[in-house]
């Protein structure tokens, strides 16, 4: 029973990586750029739910109201006024730009808020669960992030299949002049990807700081988990990135029940796998792209 | 200063040099800064490690203003006392290119470092292959010593000097707060594969055979990687084994995973004593009431017997300061940090100038009582080490602040006064 167990807890934690690697997927699929930043960027949202429940008496889920929309804000102007300027200059000035971004904000976050491990407090709601049998337990936190990460993925796949907007994302991604030539301003398009991937962002992080204690210094550590995902799943494939997370999770879950030291390990491997055997990911054909 | 004074003094400085033979002409060189007495410490203030320096700022700038008032009287002249600040960036690189920088360009007369073999090691290395006085600390002396290539009986070193506890009182306060909280005889121990845990975790030299004499035994699952989110192979395998009793070395997001998902999963010990995730205070305020009782070593804390041998302050008078200064609760390193200045006012007052081997002659056979207790580097375990008393204590709900962490166990230094009972979780 103690195998189920890890299979239900990978599954859970599989919920949280897939949410927070969508963002570095959608702004990889559109854009083509990778955004190194995206661990800190993710610190940045939970301590800006932080510093909301310190100075109102909010809730920490409540925050949230507030935090996306504001990670939205700051991406769509990132992405308009620096991102967008060092898209022409080849493929490595994005990258160092938020290379550069990455350093920027842990000192930033540093000087703020000081390096104090900080949590978003949600009560009982962290350790309450169902205990289905002495060894297998379901914790309803668990349930919620796996929850929200198929809503936020079920909701981003309608609004890229359905609305025109999401098309001519689409379109964008796949060729960014043929679209030009179509009146559309790309420049528009990836400004609003790149605010959605915050916004998906923001809320991964918040969930990670309700999971557990962050600090200044602890975005790129998170990173490697979204990375993975990503690349398990499929570069620029939604679902892809979630059967991505939730692989990575059970690996993980799976590895430390054989030997704890083989964890984070298990998870490495499985990703060295699919690249080596399936570099275009478990999802996506072959042929695409 | 007058030119006939410097002269004198760099006159001086270099018939001292020449004692030995190889390094005289730098020291003649470096010591030409005479009236002032230049430290350099090295620090991790950003990064992973940046815990630990945040008391610096303050307490190196309490220092800086103590010297500036009180100038230290060295042969018969004041000194004005230079402090150099360093941040390691929490990186092992990162400090030995630091202290290399302090001595060399700065020509620092003496190098102080704290937090972390990871940090207290480079620079400890770089300064007894310069010939720089250094002092070290807030790391168990194990891994400084042993960790450089230093021998019991055998190599000890020159340049370096350590204060601080080692792994056997760690191991003692431990095993006295559990025999004290009536928990079993099974530990489940939570190692991760770090320096820190490999160490603690070792069956040859680590708790297991330490604690098998009172008849202890570990339940060890095996190191797991920092920064594992989930914990669900080493709770079944604690439940299993029936592990009464919880011990790690880990980093706070770790720990917290692990106590959150314990609670979930069902897994309570009757004690848990942990090292390194519980040091500071905001981590047991981000567990909520799981933070309750949650037990860890204790170096240093206001409620310790002992007065600054530099500023007359008692550790309540030193930890007050700090809040009323900085508006936070008082952390551990704080009284490290102070003794740091403490030590090198005392080394140099006793060599009776900055000569670099005159300092480095005098800490070798060095007795001052600090802030952080009695420091006898004549009576360490190993040369160049002179202990400081660990005892232990527990998280419990405060007043002023959410969690006040409450000494418990003192079988290593009864000076130390408990203020309270161990407590099963």
């Amino acid at each position: 029973m103690t195998w189920v167990n890890a299979v239900v807890q990978g599954i859970l934690l599989g919920g949280l990586y897939a949410l927070f690697a969508t963002g570095l997927s959608l702004m990889f699929g559109v854009m083509r750029i990778v955004n190194l930043a995206h661990g800190d960027l993710s610190v940045l949202a939970a301590f800006l739910a932080f510093a909301l429940i310190d100075a109102l008496p909010l809730n920490a889920f409540a925050t949230l109201v507030l935090v996306v929309p504001a990670m939205a804000a700051l991406g769509w102007l990132l992405q308009r006024f620096v991102l967008q300027r060092s898209l022409g200059a080849g493929q490595l000035a994005p990258l160092l730009v938020t290379f550069g971004l990455s350093v920027v904000l842990q000192n930033v976050l540093l000087e703020v808020f000081s390096p104090d491990s900080r949590a978003l407090d949600i009560g009982g709601l962290g350790t309450a669960g169902l205990r289905l049998s002495g060894s297998v337990s379901v914790g309803w936190f668990g349930v919620l992030c796996l929850g929200i990460a198929i809503a936020v993925l079920v909701g981003l796949q309608l609004f890229l299949a359905r609305t025109a907007f999401g098309r001519a994302m689409r379109a964008t991604s796949d060729d960014q002049e043929t679209v030009q030539l179509m009146g559309i301003d790309h420049r528009r398009v990836y400004a609003t990807a790149t605010a959605i991937a915050f916004a998906t962002l923001a809320v991964a992080g918040v969930l990670f700081g309700m999971r557990t204690t962050f600090d200044p210094s602890i975005g790129p550590a998170r990173l490697i988990f979204a990375f993975e995902a990503v690349i398990i799943g499929g570069l620029g494939s939604l679902w892809g990135t979630l059967a991505g997370g939730v692989v990575l999770g059970v690996a993980q879950t799976v590895g430390a029940q054989i030997s704890p030291a083989y964890s984070i390990l298990a998870g490495h491997l499985v990703f060295l796998a699919v690249l080596v055997l399936r570099p275009q990911g478990i999802l996506r054909p072959a042929a695409a792209r | 200063m007058k030119r006939r004074t410097f002269l004198t003094a760099a006159g001086l400085a270099g018939l001292a040099g020449t004692g030995a033979c190889s390094s005289g002409i730098k020291r003649s060189e470096s010591t030409g800064s005479t009236g002032t007495l230049k430290l350099g410490y090295v620090t991790p203030q950003t990064g992973a490690l940046a815990p630990f320096g945040e008391a610096d700022t303050y307490v190196v700038g309490a220092v800086k203003e103590w010297f500036a008032k009180n100038p230290l009287r060295v042969g018969g002249q004041d000194l004005t006392v230079e402090v150099l600040v360093k941040d390691a960036q929490s990186d092992s690189k990162r400090a030995g290119t630091v202290a290399s920088d302090l001595i060399l360009s700065d020509k620092v007369d003496l190098m102080l470092v704290s937090s972390t073999p990871d940090i207290t090691n480079p620079v400890a290395d770089q300064c007894e292959a310069n010939g720089v006085p250094c002092i070290s600390t807030v790391a168990p002396w194990q891994p400084w010593f042993l960790g450089r290539g230093g021998a019991v009986g055998g190599k000890s070193f020159t340049w370096t000097y350590h204060f601080f506890w080692g792994l056997e009182d760690v191991e003692a306060v431990y095993q006295d707060m559990w025999a004290a909280a009536g928990a079993g005889k099974k530990a489940g121990g939570l190692f991760p594969n770090d320096p820190d845990g490999n160490a603690w975790g070792d069956p040859k030299t680590g708790f297991p055979p330490a604690v098998a004499t009172n008849g202890y035994s570990i339940v060890d699952p095996g190191r797991f990687a920092v920064g594992t989110q989930d914990y669900s192979a080493q709770i079944a395998r604690f439940k299993q084994g029936g592990a009464d009793i919880l011990l790690g070395v880990v980093v706070p997001p770790d720990f917290t995973n692990f106590w959150k998902q314990a609670a979930q999963q069902g897994y309570r010990p009757r004690i848990a004593t942990i090292a390194k995730a519980l040091l500071f205070p905001s981590t047991i305020e981000a567990l909520g009431d799981l933070g309750q009782n949650l037990g860890t070593e204790v170096w240093w804390s206001p409620t310790h017997p002992f007065t600054s041998s530099l500023t007359g302050q008692t550790a309540a008078q030193l930890a007050e300061a700090f809040t009323a200064s900085t508006k936070k609760q008082w952390t551990q390193p704080i009284g490290f940090v102070h003794a740091l200045f403490e030590v090198a006012a005392k080394a140099v007052a006793t060599a009776g100038s900055t000569d670099r081997q005159a300092v480095a002659n005098a800490l070798k056979s060095l007795k001052l009582d600090t802030v952080v207790g009695s420091l006898d580097w004549t009576a360490g375990p190993v040369p160049n080490v002179a202990k400081t008393p660990l005892v232990g204590g527990q998280w419990r709900k405060g007043t002023t602040y959410p969690y006040d962490l409450v000494v418990v166990s003192n079988p290593l230094k009864t000076a130390v006064p408990v203020a309270g009972q161990v407590q099963p979780l």
